[in-house]
């Protein structure tokens, strides 16, 4: 696990702010920025995955039941899962966490 | 043993570079830089030069192709000028902060509009706060060493930083002199070949160019800041290492009859051997003035200057670039901010002059010596002169 970002001084700067762990994007909490949240209405789902192809942060898998459902660590409230999905199975409330 | 040689100072920045092994050059032709990229190409295409030659469509792309070549551990040359300058300027900054060496010729020359080939300082100074380490040279053979100090100076791993050297448009890119231009061999012994450390490689995997969000940015430029005012140790030991093999020494500030001058004018660039002649013809005259030229512009030499000028009473700063609607010459107003908090400083009267390719002879920097010196007995109602306009 890297540092949180609030304890890393300009010592700690990799030369040319490179990132020698690629992929460590995957511990950057998007989900912060979310003033909405999907809902669902699993009734209506055909599990086609539609939302999970368009959702820009790659954060909808699969659960046990074969429901597609967001990772809220990451999903950040865009809406676009709800808008791309064809049976209105994805409804976006306000997020009040 | 390398001979001297008659060359347009181009050409032989040019055949310096390829001296150095570049691997990559990505370059736009633009006046008066042209015959540097030119002759380049041919090199590659006559394969006397064995190199990438990448022919782009635009300073920007020039500037973007040399970050991507630098990235893959290439070292990397270009060169530019003027308009071609401002098209690279989000690109240099990014090159700096990339800690990315790429090194690049400016033939200094003024910025539109009106339209002018010629040269001046107005392209470099829209350039000053891009974070690359800059150097200025006033003829050929210092154009030719400080290629290949610039190469080893960027590339050092204590430094990792862009390298600019400023060689004035058509007063110095086209000038035909005699210059020694040092043999591949020599160059080895002195320049080691390019390792970058972190380069983009499948085998290990690293991400550049990525984005900061407030809680790291500071963070980031003040290393970044850091880094670049450290690297002046390292310029330092390259020139000390380069004038102990090739017996050329260069420094930050240049010093020319300074010895108990009252007076010191101060410029940057090729000007500055004309002027050497007008302080010659003023010393035979009896006056003590002397002369100073910055030849390192970034990172900036505070204590040398401040040292040069100590005990002189009039300091008189030539620019060639106006900050428009400011304090007037770039040069001027850092040396002042350099020397505002000293106890004891000269009075520094700023010139501007040598616009858009304009000659100064060697009268025109004696009248400005003498003017400067009777602005500073009894003032002036100008923040800055301007030299040789027409009432
Ligand atoms: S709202 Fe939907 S599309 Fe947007 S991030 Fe969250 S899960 Fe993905
Ligand atoms: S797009 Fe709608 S229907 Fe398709 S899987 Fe997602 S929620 Fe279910």
């Amino acid at each position: 696990m890297v540092k949180p970002e609030n304890e890393f001084t300009w010592h700690d700067i990799e030369t040319g702010t490179i990132v020698t762990t690629p992929g460590n994007a995957s511990q950057y909490r998007t989900g912060d920025w979310r003033s909405q949240r999907p809902e669902y209405t699993f009734e209506r789902c055909i599990k086609c995955g539609i939302c999970a192809i368009y959702c820009p942060e790659g954060c909808i898998n699969q659960n046990e039941q074969g429901y597609f459902v967001a990772d809220m660590y990451y999903c950040k409230g865009c809406g676009i899962c709800a808008t791309e999905c064809p049976l209105y199975v994805i409804n976006m409330v306000e997020e009040v966490e | 043993m390398a001979k001297r040689v008659g060359i347009e100072t181009s050409l032989a920045v040019s055949e310096v570079a390829a001296a150095c092994d570049v691997d990559v050059v990505a370059a736009y032709p633009i006046t008066p830089q042209t015959h540097i990229v030119e002759h380049l190409a041919d090199l590659v295409a006559n394969g006397e030069l064995d190199a990438e030659y990448i022919p782009v469509e635009s300073e920007h792309s020039a500037m973007s192709a040399c970050l991507g070549s630098v990235a893959a551990g290439a070292r990397t040359f270009t060169a530019t000028a003027g308009q071609g300058l401002e098209l690279m300027h989000e690109v240099l900054f990014v090159a700096s902060a990339m800690r990315l060496p790429v090194i690049m010729a400016v033939a200094n020359r003024a910025v539109s509009s009106p339209l002018s080939v010629w040269g001046d300082h107005s392209d470099v100074m829209a350039a000053r706060d891009v974070g690359w380490i800059q150097i200025f040279v006033e003829n050929g053979q210092e154009a030719v060493d400080n290629t290949i100090c610039a190469f080893k100076m960027g590339e050092d791993h204590n430094v990792l930083l862009p390298v600019m050297v400023n060689l004035d448009g058509f007063h110095l890119s086209h000038m035909i002199e005699p210059i020694i231009i040092p043999e591949k061999e020599e160059i080895r012994r002195f320049l080691p070949p390019f390792d970058y450390p972190l380069p983009l490689h499948p085998d290990k995997p690293v991400a550049m160019g990525d984005f900061a969000p407030p809680v790291i940015f500071t963070e980031a430029k003040w290393a970044q800041e850091v880094n670049l005012q450290k690297s002046y140790d390292t310029i330092l030991r390259i020139w000390k290492e380069f004038g102990d093999q090739f017996g050329r020494y260069y420094k930050p500030v240049e010093e020319y009859c300074t010895e108990g001058a009252d007076t010191l004018l101060l410029t940057m660039g090729s000007f500055s051997e004309t002027a050497m002649t007008a302080v010659d013809s003023l010393r035979e005259k009896g006056k003590k003035v002397g002369l100073i030229r910055i030849r390192l512009w970034r990172p900036f030499p505070f204590e040398e200057l401040r040292k040069a000028v100590d005990g002189t009473k009039t300091l008189i700063v030539f620019d060639r670039a106006i900050s428009t609607g400011g304090p007037g010459g770039p040069v001027a107003s850092e040396v002042k901010a350099a020397l505002y908090n000293l106890p004891r400083k000269p009075l520094v009267v700023g010139f501007v002059g040598g616009l858009g390719g304009r000659d100064v002879t060697r009268e025109g920097f004696e009248e400005i010596i003498l003017q400067g010196e009777e602005i500073a007995r009894n003032g002036s109602p100008n923040e800055y002169e301007i030299y040789g306009v027409r009432e």
